[in-house]
C-alpha cells in the first residue's frame, strides 16, 4: 500500500504542478486526450504487469499491436469481414500468441525474455510482410462505422479507453487481490519452487499470464489503431512494451516477481501519461520526451529505494 | 604441523564446539569422523577462515596464527576440498585451477598468459595423477575428475594441509579407489591431510589417525592398529537418549502406503520396497546422500519416477505432480524450509493457506475473514508463536516455521506425511514439540515416514527404522532391535 500512496501522490503533485504552470492541462480537450492514453496504455500495462507478477516479462506487445492492427485494417477495409468477427479474430489471435508465449516459457523451460523477444522481433517483421510495408488506415471507415465509434467516442466526458480500463483494472483487482488464482500468481511469483510443494501447478499458472497479457494486448491494439486510425507497420507501438513495464515497476511491481498491484499499475500508466503531456504543455522539445520519462523512473526508484525500510 | 587445541565455537542457542582439539602432523592422514552435527564442519570452517573460534588457538608449523578469511588461510597453505565443489563450469580447467591468481604478461594491461597457466596447470594436474588436458571446460568433466581440478588447485597454491570434506560421497567406487591412490600419493610427497567421511571402510584403510567428534567434543582417538570400524561407530554414537523423545503406537493399523520397486532419478539402477501402515512412524536413516530426500519426493510427486508402483490402501497411485500426492492425502514436509516448504516473503496467514485456498473461498473468491479465521485457529492449534498472521514467515524462527509447513497440510486430511528432516535447525523446546505432534498424527491414523540424520531423533520416536545406502534400502529394523551401532552399521554397508 505505501508503494501505491507514493506513486499516487507523486501523481497528485506532478498534475498541480502542470496545471499550475499551465492551466491548459485541465482544459477539457486535455483531459479527454490524455485520460484516452491512459485508458489504453493501461490495458496493456495492467496484462504485462500480471506477467511481471509470476516473474516473468512481456516484451512482445508494442510489436503485437503492429501485427494486430494491420490484421485488422485489413479484414475490415479489404476483406470486409463483419466487424464483429474481425473484432474477435483479433482477441483470439492475441490470446493465442500470448498461450504460446507461455507454453514456450513453462513446457520447454525458455527464459520468458527471450521468448517475448523473439515474438518482439516476429510480429513486427510479420506485419510489415503482411502489409507490404505500406501504411494501413481504415478509410471513411464504410461497414464498420459503429465499431470506430464506439472505440473512439465517449460515455458523457469519459473516454471509452478509460471505461474499458476502468472495466478491466476492476476485474483483474478482483482476480489478482481477492481471487485464489491471484492468490496463486503472487506465490509463483515469489518462489515457483515453494509454490510447488504447496501443490500449485505453476507451469498453468504462470502460462495464463501470458495469456491474459496477450488478450488485454489485443483488445489495446483494437483501441490504438483507431485512435491513430493509421497503422504504420514499422513504427506502430513501437517501444509500447517499455511504457507497460515502466508503469508496472513505477506502479510497485517488482521484476523479481511476487509483488504488484492493479491499483498500482494504473497510477504508474497515468504517471507516464501525465508527464508526456507536461513535455508537451510546458513546451519542452519533444525531442526530451524519452529522457523526461527515463529521469523521472530513475528518480523515483532511487528515491523508494533509499527510503526502503532496511532489511537484516 | 598442524595444532589446534581448546577449540569452542557457539552460535545462539547452541554450542557447535567445544574445547576441541585436532592436530595434523607432515606427510599424516587425519580421518575426522563423526555422526551429521557432531561439529566437523564447523571446525573445518574455522581452518577454512570462514567462522572465528571464540576460543582457543591453533598453531601452523609451531607458530600460533588466527585465520581471519579463506585468504588467510589458503596462503598459511591450508587448501580445502569441499563437498559442494566450488569450480566455475564455464570456465577450462587452468582457469579454474588459476581462478583470482592468474599469471600475466608483463605491462599494465595484465592480459592473462595463456601458455603460462597452461603450462602450470599441467604440471599441477600431474601431481594428481589427472591426464587431462588445460583447456578442457569444467562442464565436460565427470565430478571425480572436478574433485581432482579443486585438489589441484589447492597444490597450486603450495597447500600443505589439504582438508577434504567428504569427498567420495558422490563418486562410484572405482573413481573413489583412485582418490584414494591419489591421497596416498600426497601423503608420501608430505601433504598432511584431513580427511572427513562418513565411510567409514574408507577411514579403516586410509588414516593414520581418527579423530571422533560427538555433540562438538573430542570423543576419542584411535591410532593406527586400533582403528577399526565398531571401534570408531561405538565413539561416535555412545551417549545418553534424551527424556522428550515419544513412547511407540500401541496399536499399527493396516498398510497404507506401500511402494513396490520405486526407483528415483537419482538412483534408478535401485528399485526400493517399503510399506508404511497407518498409525506408525517410520524412521527412515541413512547418511546424507543416501538418496532418502529423493525417493520422499519422488513419492510426492516433485521427481519423476523412473519406474515402480505406489500405492495407497492397496489402490495403485498414479502420482505425477504434487497436485496428485495431495490429492490422495499424502503431503510433504520438505528438507529445504526456506525455498520449498515456504514462500518466506509471503505472511504467516498466506502460507497456511496456501495448499487449500479452495476452503476459504467460495467461486474462486477468497474470503478473507474465514481465511484469517482459518489461519489463526491453525496458529492457535500448533501455538505458533507469531505477531500477527499478517508478519512475513520469514520473520519467524526456524521451529514455527516448521509449524507453518505442518500446518498448511492439517486441515487437509492427511493420510501420509513424508517428514525431511524435520527439526534440522530447530531448538530443543519446539522439537519436542513437532514430535509430540507427530505422534498425535499417528494416533489419528496417518502413516508418518521420517526421514533423519539425527541418530537420537530416529532412535527416539519411530516404530521401526529403515535404514538406506546409496539408493537401496539395507536393512528394516523392529524397534526392539533398534540400536545407534546396528543402524550405523546398516548406513555404512
Amino acid at each position: 500500500m505505501r508503494k501505491e500512496l507514493g506513486i499516487l501522490s507523486l501523481l497528485a503533485v506532478l498534475c498541480i504542478l502542470v496545471a499550475a504552470l499551465n492551466p491548459q492541462f485541465l482544459s477539457s480537450a486535455n483531459i479527454q486526450n490524455t485520460t484516452r492514453l491512459i485508458g489504453t496504455y493501461g490495458i496493456f500495462s495492467i496484462g504485462v504487469g500480471i506477467v511481471i507478477v509470476t516473474g516473468g516479462i512481456d516484451l512482445s506487445v508494442g510489436s503485437m499491436f503492429a501485427l494486430l492492427g494491420v490484421l485488422l485494417s485489413l479484414m475490415l477495409t479489404q476483406w470486409h469481414w463483419p466487424p464483429l468477427v474481425a473484432v474477435a479474430v483479433v482477441l483470439i489471435l492475441g490470446a493465442l500468441l500470448g498461450g504460446i508465449h507461455g507454453l514456450l516459457i513453462t513446457r520447454l523451460g525458455l527464459q520468458p525474455f527471450l521468448v517475448t523477444l523473439c515474438g518482439l522481433l516476429l510480429y513486427r517483421g510479420l506485419a510489415r510482410y503482411i502489409a507490404a510495408d505500406v501504411v494501413q488506415g481504415f478509410g471513411a471507415g464504410t461497414g464498420f462505422e459503429w465499431l470506430r465509434d464506439f472505440t473512439t467516442g465517449s460515455i458523457g466526458q469519459v473516454p471509452m479507453p478509460f471505461v474499458l480500463m476502468m472495466i478491466v483494472a476492476v476485474v483483474m483487482w478482483v482476480l489478482l487481490h481477492r481471487s485464489v488464482y491471484g492468490r496463486y500468481l503472487f506465490a509463483v511469483g515469489r518462489n515457483e519452487e515453494a509454490a510447488r510443494y504447496s501443490g500449485i501447478n505453476s507451469r498453468n499458472v504462470i502460462a495464463s499470464a501470458y495469456v491474459i497479457s496477450g488478450s488485454l494486448a489485443a483488445v489495446a491494439a483494437i483501441l490504438l489503431a483507431f485512435y491513430t486510425n493509421s497503422v504504420s507497420p514499422s513504427s506502430h507501438g513501437n517501444f509500447y512494451e517499455l511504457y507497460a513495464i515502466a508503469a508496472a515497476v513505477l506502479g510497485g511491481c517488482s521484476l523479481r516477481g511476487g509483488e504488484g498491484s492493479i491499483i498500482g499499475i494504473v497510477a504508474g500508466t497515468a504517471l507516464l501519461q501525465v508527464l508526456r503531456n507536461l513535455v508537451n504543455l510546458l513546451d519542452i522539445p519533444s525531442s526530451l520526451d524519452f529522457a523526461v520519462m527515463g529521469a523521472v523512473i530513475l528518480i523515483g526508484v532511487i528515491v523508494d529505494q533509499v527510503l526502503r525500510p532496511k532489511r537484516k | 604441523m598442524l595444532e589446534m587445541s581448546g577449540i569452542s565455537k557457539r552460535f545462539p542457542g547452541v554450542t557447535a564446539l567445544d574445547s576441541v582439539k585436532l592436530s595434523a602432523g607432515r606427510g599424516e592422514v587425519v580421518a575426522l569422523v563423526g555422526e551429521n552435527g557432531a561439529g566437523k564442519s564447523t571446525l573445518m570452517k574455522i581452518l577454512a577462515g570462514i567462522y572465528r573460534p571464540d576460543s582457543g588457538t591453533i598453531h601452523f608449523h609451531g607458530k600460533p596464527v588466527s585465520i581471519r578469511s579463506p585468504r588467510e588461510s589458503s596462503q598459511l597453505g591450508i587448501g580445502i576440498i569441499h563437498q559442494e565443489l566450488e569450480v566455475i563450469d564455464t570456465l577450462d580447467v587452468a582457469a579454474n585451477i588459476f581462478l583470482g591468481r592468474e599469471p600475466t604478461w608483463a605491462g599494465a594491461l595484465k592480459l592473462v598468459d595463456r601458455p603460462r597457466i597452461n603450462s602450470q596447470a599441467r604440471q599441477v594436474l600431474a601431481r594428481v595423477g589427472m591426464a587431462i588436458a588445460p583447456e578442457a571446460l569444467l562442464r565436460t568433466l565427470s565430478t571425480a575428475q572436478r574433485q581432482l581440478v579443486e585438489i589441484a588447485r589447492a597444490l597450486s597454491q603450495n597447500a600443505e594441509l589439504l582438508i577434504m570434506d567428504e569427498p567420495t560421497s558422490s563418486l562410484t567406487l572405482s573413481e573413489t579407489e583412485r582418490l584414494m591412490h591419489v591421497v596416498a600419493d600426497l601423503r608420501s610427497n608430505g601433504v598432511s591431510i584431513v580427511y572427513i567421511s562418513h565411510r567409514l571402510d574408507e577411514v579403516e584403510r586410509l588414516a593414520d589417525r581418527v579423530v571422533v567428534l560427538r555433540d562438538g567434543r573430542n570423543a576419542g582417538e584411535l591410532r593406527r592398529g586400533e582403528i577399526t570400524k565398531e571401534r570408531m561407530v561405538q565413539l561416535m554414537v555412545g551417549r545418553d537418549l534424551k527424556a522428550f523423545f515419544t513412547e511407540p503406537a500401541e496399536t499399527r493399523g493396516d498398510v497404507c502406503l506401500e511402494l513396490r520397486g520405486l526407483r528415483t532419478e537419482r538412483y534408478a539402477a535401485q528399485p526400493i520396497s517399503l510399506s508404511l501402515r497407518a498409525g506408525e512412524i517410520l524412521g527412515l536413516a541413512g547418511l546424507i546422500g543416501a538418496g532418502r530426500s529423493e525417493l520422499a519426493q519422488t513419492v510426492f510427486g516433485i521427481d519423476a519416477s523412473m519406474g515402480g508402483e505406489v500405492l495407497l490402501d492397496g489402490a495403485l497411485l498414479n502420482i505425477r505432480s504434487p497436485q496428485d500426492a495431495i490429492r490422495h492425502g499424502i503431503y510433504l514436509v520438505p528438507e529445504d524450509r526456506r525455498n520449498c516448504g515456504l514462500l518466506t516473503g509471503m505472511s504467516v496467514r498466506e502460507n497456511i493457506t496456501l495448499p487449500n485456498l479452495s476452503r476459504f473461498s467460495a467461486g474462486g473468491w477468497v474470503s478473507r475473514p474465514r481465511e484469517l479465521a482459518g489461519a489463526e485457529a491453525a496458529c492457535a492449534e500448533l501455538k505458533i508463536k507469531a505477531a500477527s498472521v499478517e508478519v512475513a514467515a520469514a520473520s519467524l524462527s526456524g521451529g514455527n516455521q516448521q509449524k507453518i509447513v505442518l500446518a498448511k497440510w492439517l486441515s487437509l486430511k492427511p493420510r501420509v506425511i513424508l517428514f525431511d528432516e524435520p527439526t534440522r535447525g530447530i531448538d530443543v523446546g519446539a522439537k519436542a514439540e513437532i514430535y509430540q505432534l507427530m505422534r498425535r498424527l499417528a494416533a489419528e491414523g496417518v502413516a508418518i515416514l521420517m526421514i533423519s540424520s539425527d541418530m537420537e531423533e530416529i532412535l527416539g520416536n519411530s516404530d521401526r527404522v529403515a535404514v538406506m545406502h546409496e539408493g537401496r534400502v539395507t536393512g528394516v529394523l523392529q524397534r526392539s532391535d533398534c540400536t545407534q551401532e546396528a543402524i550405523m552399521q546398516l548406513a555404512v554397508a
